[in-house]
């Protein structure tokens, strides 16, 4: 792999809009059909391209939400209000358009199946398609790897995947929690509040169980959860992590 | 918190070097520090990108894209180690 790697070019390629899934009504799922993919590791993203006909060009980067699959490529875009890109991936863009994409990129956030230590993913908000990768991967390839997934939303209507999470939570050795910080279902008893050291010490293994964990989402966000991981005793090379951007709202 | 970090930075560098980079190891010229390209504290200010330290600051990589060229300023890194396989 690493040689390949190494030999690849990272070329514009083409890609047609092939599916569209409402995840949320602020999160669109885009599956992308592009001839000439190489395929890609759980964890990866592309950089996306949008030209105007002036020429002006914007671009942008996506994880890739699945496991490889052929030619298939499926990102999953967070409404950012008056956003360049991301409002139009949500609103304008139809089955059977054309977009302009590189990758995969990624070459440290990344987790392969293959029975390594436990696995810890914690994502807040789109934070959780790179993770969500790894999880499908984890299934799909019958590895083992005990994986907790911890999901930060808003509510209950925020949580990207929430069905198939809910699924998921059912599979030997993985495990799912949720935390909603602004508001909350009738009769929730899960996690209210943001991702905190009493919640992680709660939930996280030990540092001696070698766990290594991911964690993704904005920057606020993604800089707290490592940070706390690390004050739990986690050596900061098993915390990586993936900034998105600004927090938003 | 407007950064980002050197995984957003990856495609811009497999450009720059011929291969992706955010796995491999840079040592900090100001502190020593060695970590993955990954962990930079990345600000994004077209034209250019500037990388820090995550550890002490120090500008590590700075790419600017020009019409036809683009300008890479690794003055803050002593040295790159890259995994050969
Ligand atoms: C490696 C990587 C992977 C990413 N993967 C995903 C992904 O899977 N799904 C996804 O939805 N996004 C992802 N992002 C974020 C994405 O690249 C864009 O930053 C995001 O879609 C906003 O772009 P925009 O053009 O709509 O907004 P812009 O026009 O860039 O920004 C508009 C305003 O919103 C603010 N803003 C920018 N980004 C964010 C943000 N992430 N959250 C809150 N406010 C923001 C800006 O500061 C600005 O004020 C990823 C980013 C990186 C670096
Ligand atoms: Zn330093």
């Amino acid at each position: 792999m690493a040689g390949a790697e190494i030999q690849r070019r990272l070329n514009w390629l083409v890609a047609v809009v092939v599916g569209v899934v409402e995840e949320t009504p602020s999160v669109r799922s885009l599956t992308l059909s592009c001839p000439g993919w190489p395929g890609h590791r759980p964890g990866q993203h592309i950089d996306l391209r949008l030209t105007a006909p002036d020429g002006y060009q914007a671009q942008r980067s996506y994880s890739i939400a699945t496991p490889s699959e052929g030619e298939l490529v499926t990102i999953t875009v967070e409404r950012i209000f008056e956003g360049e890109v991301s409002p139009f991936l949500l609103d304008v863009v139809a089955p059977g358009d054309r977009l302009e994409l590189r990758g995969p990129i990624g070459g440290y956030f990344v987790w392969d199946p293959g029975e390594g230590p436990p696995v810890f993913l914690a994502g807040g908000g789109s934070g959780v398609v790179p993770l969500m990768a790894m999880l499908r991967a984890r299934i799909s390839s019958g590895d083992g790897t005990p994986m907790h997934l911890l999901v930060s939303a808003r509510s209950r209507d925020d949580i990207v995947y929430r069905e198939e999470l809910e699924t998921l939570s059912h599979h030997d050795g993985v495990v799912v929690t949720l935390t909603l910080t602004r508001s909350r279902p009738e009769g929730w008893t899960g996690y209210d509040r943001r991702v905190d050291g009493a919640m992680l010490r709660d939930l996280v293994m030990s540092p001696d169980s070698g766990l290594v964990s991911y964690v993704c989402g904005p920057t606020g966000f993604t800089e707290s959860v490592a940070g706390l991981l690390v004050a739990l005793g986690h050596p900061p090379h098993r915390v990586l992590t993936e900034r998105f951007g600004p927090t938003g709202g | 918190m407007r950064h980002v970090d050197g995984n957003a930075m990856g495609g811009l560098l497999w450009e720059v070097f011929g291969a992706e980079m955010t796995h491999q190891l840079g040592c900090c010229a100001g502190c020593g520090a060695v970590n993955p390209l990954a962990t930079l504290t990345v600000y994004r200010d077209a034209p250019g990108e500037v990388a820090r330290c995550p550890a002490c600051g120090t500008v590590s990589i700075v790419v600017v894209r020009m019409p036809h060229a683009i300008r890479v300023t690794i003055e803050g890194v002593r040295w790159l180690q890259i995994h050969t396989g």
